[in-house]
């Protein structure tokens, strides 16, 4: 009695359960719903078992994190991607094999997670059979990526990785941003030339290889210029209390402090940092790069500094353009993840049109070509690392935007 | 020297938090001999609720003290509810099977939550999930920081803090050991089949215990949300687990062990980070919890029970 009373309690458990390992192992499942404010999300998915050279339509493959804390990462370089991508449809597609094609692009999820974008990349390789993969923005999940796009020798452009050990994983790696070693010694020129900075206290991420690398190489500049590192302190993701880093740091009376995070731990840091009485301006990179910087960091983040890839402010026609078309079809001023994301899905268009051929060696062949491409972020030129050369803009933050405060160059 | 004691602050700050959400642990362990992975996750829905409860009321309507605690109370109703949900329908029908069967569904309830909460969906205009994008916790509690003694500060927000977590701790023990309800708890915990031959609603006990640590769950997490601002579905996992490991140390289902263990974890963290170095930090923190394991396994205060076999 019972037994049998208590029956379909077990099976309404075992169903919740099993739900949740299906969830688990799937980011498709997330990929779609994760995004409603985009609800004509990646067009039509091909067939995935079709390889996509029968079909009308060329697959390119991404990865981002569109649920996690980095989320608005993923979903800003997905919109960025998917205007690109509708653009060049609209336009007519391209011309494969003496054949028109249109792209469609195929969007995994990985939550932010390094093993799950390696197992997306899997994913999109030996199941959807993509031509190209776009992704990812966080540098520790590119990483975790690239062998196995290198391995099976599909080409991989990263809009928004930075930090140099990406590309060198291997010839069918690109970017189409400038790299870490950049971004650390501009922040450390603009440190020691406009803020006249003598002591800086650095606090990073030790979990994220973009935060430690951007340490490593402001450390190096700054120290080159006559400037001290007078504290080095360490947090790790997914921290929420920073007083004891900042009671070090206070302690050590910085005339500036560089936290080369991500946005998310950065509006909490200079909130706590403010509350502690540390009043010396905060300096950090792209990673700050999202309107929620605004929100988290609140009046405690106006007057910081960070680099970045392009700036709202730019006057030039095509940026403009480019802004007006993003506010018309998601209702936000496109970041610079949308930017370069989009810089990103053109880059690899353009190549596919020179190649007129999917084939991946001949895609890459063109990809490494890539010579003087206007981008909404600059002008692309790949070198022979495969690393995009192109000027660095320091912002500042003031009352909920940024103000644009110099150019720096290579 | 001021150093020292902004860190001893800081310490026992970040402690209070751990001791909050560490009661609730203990509590649910104490009668259920059941450790409720998904309790960090309860707090996190409670974070949520309270979110969207001061958002609603505007800025001004809930920094007032009614409105505070209004925004306290509605979280804590919902997680209550959300609790007697989670045990009626995850581990009660478990109870009565091995004790992993019901950690491993805590542990699937916990993915389940955080996971579930990354998504957004809304029903005719209202958010029912909100999303995996951070937020900053609306300020319920005007920010005042006051100096003493030199350059160290303490918030009112700290202060507020441990004032919450004494009076919980000492109204959980008063329940425990000096009401019928609490007497009660202790039989079950005892065991529980006996305890149901001797009259006692077995049920409601258990339902009423996960509603209470819900609760309390909700309430730390909004103490929690409004000292360090950030909101996001996985916020719930790392102070859960810091919890976990505080009520360890302090002895698993032992009131006053869940607070001291958490101070003691809180102060341990903030010294290695102010003088050991911040890389050691987790790995301290974690290493202090095997040395206990080593060398007192019970914990703190826990008491040695000899296992029947």
């Amino acid at each position: 009695m019972l037994a049998a009373r208590r029956a379909p309690l077990f099976a309404f458990t075992f169903a919740v359960l099993a739900a949740l390992g299906g969830c688990e192992k799937k980011p498709t499942a997330a990929a779609g719903g994760a995004a409603p404010e985009a609800p004509k999300a990646e067009a039509k998915p091909a067939d995935p078992a079709t390889p996509p050279a029968d079909a009308d339509t060329i697959l390119l493959g991404e990865v981002g994190s569109l649920t996690g804390s980095e989320a608005t990462f993923g979903i800003s370089t997905k919109n960025g991607i998917q205007m690109a991508i509708e653009e060049v449809n609209a336009a007519g597609g391209v011309t494969v094999n003496g054949k028109p094609k249109k792209l469609a692009v195929r969007v995994y999820d990985d939550q932010g997670k390094p093993e799950e974008a390696a197992n997306a990349v899997t994913r999109l390789i030996s199941q959807d059979r993509v031509v190209a993969i776009l992704g990812e923005v966080a540098s520790s999940n590119s990483l975790a990526m690239a062998p196995r796009a290198q391995a099976a020798k599909v080409p991989m452009v990263s809009p928004s990785s930075t930090n140099p050990k990406v590309t060198e994983v291997g010839d069918f790696i690109f970017r189409v941003c400038f790299i870490d070693p950049f971004q650390g010694t501009v922040m450390a020129k603009f440190a020691t030339e406009t803020l006249k900075a003598k002591n800086v206290a650095i606090l990073k991420d030790n979990k994220s290889d973009y935060s430690l690398g951007l340490s490593q190489f402001f450390t190096e500049t700054f120290t080159k210029q006559g400037g001290t590192i007078v504290a080095e302190e360490a947090y790790s993701k997914g921290d929420t209390d920073f007083r004891g880093q900042l009671t070090v740091i206070k302690g050590k009376k910085p005339d500036a402090i560089y936290v080369p995070g991500y946005y998310t731990d950065v509006g909490v840091i200079a909130r706590q940092a403010r509350e502690l009485g540390v009043t010396a301006p905060m300096m950090g990179g792209d990673g700050w790069e999202s309107e929620k910087l605004f929100e988290l960091g609140g009046a405690a983040i106006d007057g910081s500094y960070f680099s970045n890839h392009y700036s709202t402010d730019n006057p030039s026609p095509v940026v403009q353009g480019f802004i007006k078309g993003f506010e018309a079809k998601f209702g936000s001023k496109p970041d610079s993840l949308a930017a370069l994301g989009y810089d990103a899905a053109m880059v690899v268009v353009e190549a596919l049109k020179r190649a007129g051929s999917t084939d991946g060696q001949k895609l890459r062949d063109e990809l490494a070509k890539t010579n003087n491409h206007g981008g909404i972020a600059g002008t692309i030129t790949l070198d022979d690392k495969r690393n995009a050369v192109k000027p660095a803009v320091i912002l500042q933050v003031k009352d909920g935007h940024t103000a644009y405060v110099a150019t720096i160059s290579p | 020297m001021s150093d020292l004691l902004q860190h001893v602050l800081n310490g026992l700050a970040a402690g209070t938090i751990y001791a909050l959400v560490a009661l609730g642990y203990t509590m649910v362990y104490g009668v259920l001999k059941l450790i409720n992975f998904a309790h960090g996750d309860v707090m996190m829905v409670g974070v949520y609720v309270g979110y969207a409860s001061a958002k609603q009321m505007g800025r001004d309507t809930s920094s007032s003290f009614l409105g505070v605690t209004l925004v306290f109370l509605l979280s804590m109703a919902m997680c209550a509810a959300l609790g007697f949900l989670i045990e009626r329908f995850a581990y009660r029908p478990l109870r009565d099977k091995p004790k992993l069967t019901a950690l491993i569904t805590a542990i699937g309830m916990s993915f389940f939550l955080s996971y579930s909460f990354q998504l957004e969906a809304s029903l005719g205009g209202l958010t029912v999930l909100p999303g995996a994008a951070p937020r900053a916790f609306p300020d319920v509690i005007t920010s005042q920081v006051w100096l003493i003694i030199g350059d160290v500060v303490v918030s009112n927000k700290q202060v507020i803090s441990v004032v919450v977590a004494l009076a919980l701790m000492g109204g959980l023990q008063f329940l425990v050991f000096r009401t019928r309800f609490g007497m009660a708890m202790r039989a079950v915990s005892f065991d529980h089949r006996t305890a149901g031959l001797m009259g006692i609603p077995v049920d409601r006990v258990i339902a009423l215990t996960f509603m209470l640590g819900s609760a309390l769950a909700a309430g730390a997490g909004i103490l929690y949300a409004i000292k360090d601002t950030l909101v996001q579905p996985l916020m719930g996992v790392t102070v859960g687990l810091k919890a976990f490991v505080a009520a360890v140390i302090g002895g698993i289902g032992h009131v006053p062990g869940a607070v001291v263990g958490s101070l003691c974890l809180g102060l341990v963290e903030e010294f290695v980070v102010g003088y050991g170095g911040s890389t050691w930090r987790d790995a301290v923190a974690f290493g202090f919890l095997i040395a206990v394991l080593l060398f007192r396994p019970e914990g703190i205060f826990g008491r040695v029970t000899a296992e029947k076999v």
